[in-house]
């Protein structure tokens, strides 16, 4: 475990893990175990692929070399239980092509496979939730299957609609807000992933799986 | 009391110090972009220093008080109002902010503090999301703020200790510590000096000068960044992140503004210049420390100036 000075108020935990399922596991239990008992002068605990980021007020904290102790003693009892966590499984119905999937023709072309085929890999597959960030409720989802990883596209779009799902590379997500963006689209889900309004304002967590399941434009319209 | 929106100015913002807590969800800190100018107006007029005020960039706005009132005027200098000090407002009074004389943003508090929903934890505006602040947008012209009431009103024949406040400039020398990849880059971050582009925003702070190129061509696995990270793209030209910072990025990271510096940078218009210089980590935490043992003195210092 190596601690790295993130700027003057936070230290980023690294558990030189994989990015495997069982180095991110380490991750989301030791960001679980100091959540839980938070040192003094914490005011945030972040997980991001291999590492943790832990905030900190450092009139606070009573010494920032007392904090790096705190976090160490934290993360040598981290818990079997939050090791063998498993995070909820969430379904999100989208539906595939057609105005929200502009891009979902190029996909099948450049797989040498037809939309349908496309959509079945997309819809079949198993995703876990690696890390959330980039934007608000943004999901770093892995488990795409290789035959559709597709390069992101040349000239990234002004502007795409809250709710499209899109394949970029290894990577497959769903936009949360409004934003520009490269990836290819190929469908959209009448599901909000980050709705300030809500208690929780993200749907998805770290270390959640998520399934797609393809619904039909009248279903997507039915939705709101 | 309400305040009256004649002419909003350009990207006129409810701030506060931001949103703590909710990183996990990929939600930035936010808040004012130069926070200690946003705490000190507030003490002035007798808030807490977190409470919601205006931001406003290059141009202020046009603004009428329906009531007596106490304001402070802190940051860039706007006109209108004498800064860094409580000023009496009458009802009916009009205040018009012109264009910035010197720095980028202004910061306008109201006594009791800008009434508007907590969301998440914050006050302030984050555009992106549509979160906070009036709406979830920048100001427009016509609309109505209202700010909580107040029992005492701070004494106004006196102004601040202009020493306290960061060394405003339109050429900083800004603090930096080093970034995890610091070691990986030819050509440090501290011999040039570098200008601000007008590609500039909320989120980031973008700079030009000679490349600042890292050996190590590899992709890196996204990290957590902050405000006040200094980002190097592949081209060399480095971004310091600020307020609406996303959480995690891609991009080698050479170097964290320290805090007190950040609203150095914070105050920078396009066309405006700065400098890197390094200390350690143990300077930037004294450096914190000093300036919140100054806060905590202004703020018994007032606590004794309120009727």
């Amino acid at each position: 475990m190596t601690l790295t000075p993130l700027g003057d108020s936070a230290v980023v935990v690294a558990l030189d893990s994989g990015l495997d399922e069982t180095g991110l596991r380490r991750v989301w239990a030791l960001a679980a175990a100091l959540e839980r008992d938070r040192p003094a002068g914490v005011v945030d605990v972040v997980p991001a692929f291999a590492n943790v980021t832990v905030f900190y007020d450092v009139a606070q904290v009573g010494g920032y070399e007392r904090l790096c102790r705190e976090i160490a003693t934290r993360a040598e009892r981290v818990e079997t239980a939050d090791l063998r966590r498993e995070g909820r499984v969430i379904e999100i119905p989208v539906c595939y092509g057609g105005e929200g999937g502009a891009d979902l023709a190029d996909v099948a072309a450049q797989a040498g496979l037809s939309s349908e085929e496309v959509v079945a890999l997309h819809a079949g597959g198993d995703y876990l939730v690696q890390a959330i960030g980039f934007a608000p409720g943004f999901a770093y989802l892995g488990g795409l299957p290789e035959k559709i990883h597709t390069p992101r596209r040349p000239t990234p779009r002004t502007a795409v609609p809250a709710g499209t799902v899109g394949i970029g590379g290894a990577q497959t997500g769903v936009y949360p807000l409004m934003t520009p963006g490269g990836w290819n689209l190929i469908g959209r889900t009448p599901l909000r992933l980050f709705d300030g309004g809500r208690h929780e304002p993200a749907l998805l967590r770290a270390g959640d799986r998520v399934t797609f399941r393809a619904i039909n434009a009248e279903e997507f319209a039915a939705w709101r | 009391m309400a305040i009256t929106v004649i002419r909003a100015g350009m990207l006129t913002t409810v701030q506060d110090l931001g949103r703590r807590g909710h990183r996990a969800a990929g939600v930035p800190l936010g808040g004012a972009m130069d926070a200690m100018a946003l705490r000190v107006v507030n003490l002035l007029v007798g808030n807490a220093e977190d409470a919601a005020a205006l931001e406003f960039t290059l141009t202020g706005p046009e603004l009428v008080f329906t009531a007596d009132t106490t304001i402070a005027m802190g940051g860039g200098d706007f006109g209108a109002v004498p800064r860094w000090q409580p000023v009496r407002v009458r009802a009916g009074e009009r205040v018009k902010f012109g264009a910035a004389r010197t720095g980028c943003r202004g910061y306008l508090a109201v006594a009791g503090g800008l009434d508007v929903p907590v969301v998440l934890g914050g006050r302030g505006t984050y555009l992106r999301a549509a979160l906070g602040g009036l709406e979830g947008r920048a100001l427009r012209d016509g609309d109505e703020l209202r700010a909580a009431a107040v029992s005492r009103q701070m004494v106004d024949r006196w102004h601040l200790d202009e020493r306290m406040l960061p060394s405003y400039s339109a050429a900083p020398t800004v603090r930096i510590v080093r970034g995890a990849q610091a070691g990986e880059f030819d050509g440090a971050l501290t011999t040039a000096g570098f200008k601000v582009t007008s590609k500039s925003d909320r989120m980031g702070v973008r700079l030009a000068g000679p490349a600042v190129v890292r050996r190590d061509a590899g992709e890196l696995v996204s990290a957590t960044v902050a405000p006040g990270t200094v980002q190097v793209p592949p081209d060399g030209q480095p971004i310091v992140l600020m307020a609406d910072a996303q959480t995690i990025g891609g991009y080698p990271q050479i170097a964290h503004v320290i805090s007190v510096d950040l609203p150095l940078v914070a105050q920078l218009k396009p066309g405006d210049t700065l400098r890197f210089r390094e200390v350690t980590l143990e300077a930037a935490h004294q450096l914190i420390l000093d300036r919140a043992r100054a806060l905590a003195l202004l703020r018994e210092g007032l606590a004794e100036k309120m009727r």
